[in-house]
């Protein structure tokens, strides 16, 4: 009988989603603890105390921090579909566009919505770019696992839900009508049985995003410095 | 069984530490691959199409198809070649998961500032970027201890694995930044764990097939930052 599976997590974070997904999308019974980010826990601290961060996954007393190490690590520990692919070279190139994603397009767009003039225009430009290659390596394919949502699904599922949002906050216009393919897939991401309870509401995130407009520019501004 | 070994191809650059962290892991799982040498300022058609996302070394090619980024290539290696050679990542997933969280930890916050350390281009930024590669280093000596388990000097505790790969890679580099930049990187008296593991990966065959000479990473780097320095002068 394994032993208890529980998420330390927040409300609205993407990374917090991914393993939610992972967990959902694998059939795996948790439970959530929701953690209060500006004043954090002693459990949160006691168990990330490297990256203070969310999500955290405590399994039995084994803690797994990092949300694609968490979907990773549930893929291998638990019965249920298959968040990787099997074939190695599939693996890899799940792994590269994941690693892409972290690496290279997430920052790019982030300031492309929060920055303005110039420099705007060159983060979107990169952006733009960035989705255009996402969008060739989708294809004709219902999910980029295949036939179902797998790992890179997981890994992406920050541009199938909470792109829109923002796009819709910032009247900043990210996909478009060059991404056809990306728009269905958000599509068919979001209304998955499995994932749809755990992505935060849009309306909220809608919300959030809106009201904190000022500081989320000043914030950007600061991360160009970094 | 493997596609056939003959079948490996290595598109790198000698100076680079990503290019030494696939050479090794092919070494490690004595795997023959044929070794290219790309010219990065003038990059070849192969190079090009292999890894058009990123133009970027490593790339391996095995049977014809690409494989890009090193963290990446390394896992490819071990799961591609899951029966040839020790394995690079321990079997049980807790473990596993563990090496995963250090291989990001190095790649994060060791090695991604460590690059600006030669690239940005004030020395505010320069000396932040050191400083906070220093302060990775000391965090990475906790690591050490955790993955290794007392049972050896590496982080794959008595062998190498992914996680000896990813930092093992980077090791001319660590020893480069004492004549670049007067400071040691690993220093026994701040991190004698890592300091005794650099030691020891030091020792191995594989490392001394395949790790770059020191002297010459630094009249590399030296290149780089004057040809930086014109550019930047130019402007």
């Amino acid at each position: 009988m394994s032993p208890p599976v529980k998420l330390i997590g927040t409300f609205g974070s993407p990374f917090v989603h991914r393993a939610e997904a992972a967990l959902r999308l694998k059939g795996v019974p948790y439970e959530f603890i929701q953690e209060d980010i500006e004043n954090k826990s002693e459990l949160l601290l006691k168990h990330n105390p490297i990256h203070k961060k969310v999500p955290v996954l405590l399994h039995g007393d084994q803690t797994i921090c990092e949300s694609l190490i968490i979907a990773e690590y549930i893929d291998e520990t638990f019965e249920g579909p298959p968040l990787l692919p099997s074939d190695p070279y599939d693996r890899a190139t799940a792994r590269f566009w994941a690693h892409f994603m972290d690496q290279k397009c997430g920052k790019p767009l982030w300031l492309s919505l929060w920055t303005e003039g110039e420099l705007q225009k060159g983060f979107l430009k990169e952006t733009k770019e960035n989705l255009a290659l996402l969008e060739a390596q989708l294809g004709g394919n219902r999910f980029f696992g295949g036939d179902s949502a797998g790992y890179l699904d997981i890994a992406l599922s920050s541009l199938a839900h909470w792109l829109g949002v923002l796009e819709e906050a910032t009247g900043v216009s990210l996909m478009g009508d060059e991404c056809p393919a990306l728009r269905r897939w958000a599509g068919e991401y979001t209304s998955n049985e499995a994932v749809k309870p755990c992505l935060p509401s849009r309306e909220h995130l809608l919300g959030y995003f809106t009201a904190n407009k000022d500081k989320l520019k000043l914030k950007a501004m600061a991360m160009l410095q970094q | 069984m493997a596609g056939g070994e003959g079948a490996l191809k290595l598109l790198g650059m000698w100076a680079s530490p990503y290019v030494t962290r696939a050479k090794l892991a092919l070494h490690i799982k004595g795997l023959r691959y044929e070794n290219v040498e790309e010219d990065l300022g003038n990059k070849s058609e192969l190079f090009l199409i292999s890894n058009p996302v990123h133009k970027t070394v490593p790339v391996l090619i095995h049977n014809g198809k690409p494989i890009c980024e090193s963290s990446v290539i390394v896992q490819y290696i071990e799961d591609a070649f899951a029966d040839v050679g020790p394995s690079l990542l321990p079997t049980d997933p807790y473990e596993r998961a563990i090496a995963r969280f250090w291989a990001a930890y190095v790649e994060d916050k060791l090695a991604n500032q460590w690059v600006r350390v030669l690239r940005d281009k004030t020395d505010e930024e320069r000396a932040e970027a050191m400083r906070q590669t220093l302060a990775a280093v000391e965090v990475l000596e906790v690591g050490l201890k955790e993955c290794s388990g007392g049972k050896g000097a590496f982080f794959g505790g008595d062998r190498v694995g992914y996680i000896d790969v990813l930092l093992g890679g980077m090791v001319s580099w660590v020893k480069a930044n004492e004549p670049l930049f007067g400071i040691k990187l690993i220093d026994a008296a701040k991190t004698p764990l890592l300091a005794a593991w650099m030691e020891s990966f030091c020792e191995l065959d594989v490392a001394k097939a395949v790790l770059q000479d020191v002297n010459e990473v630094v009249e590399y780097a030296k290149a780089v930052q004057a040809r930086m320095a014109a550019a930047a002068a130019n402007n």
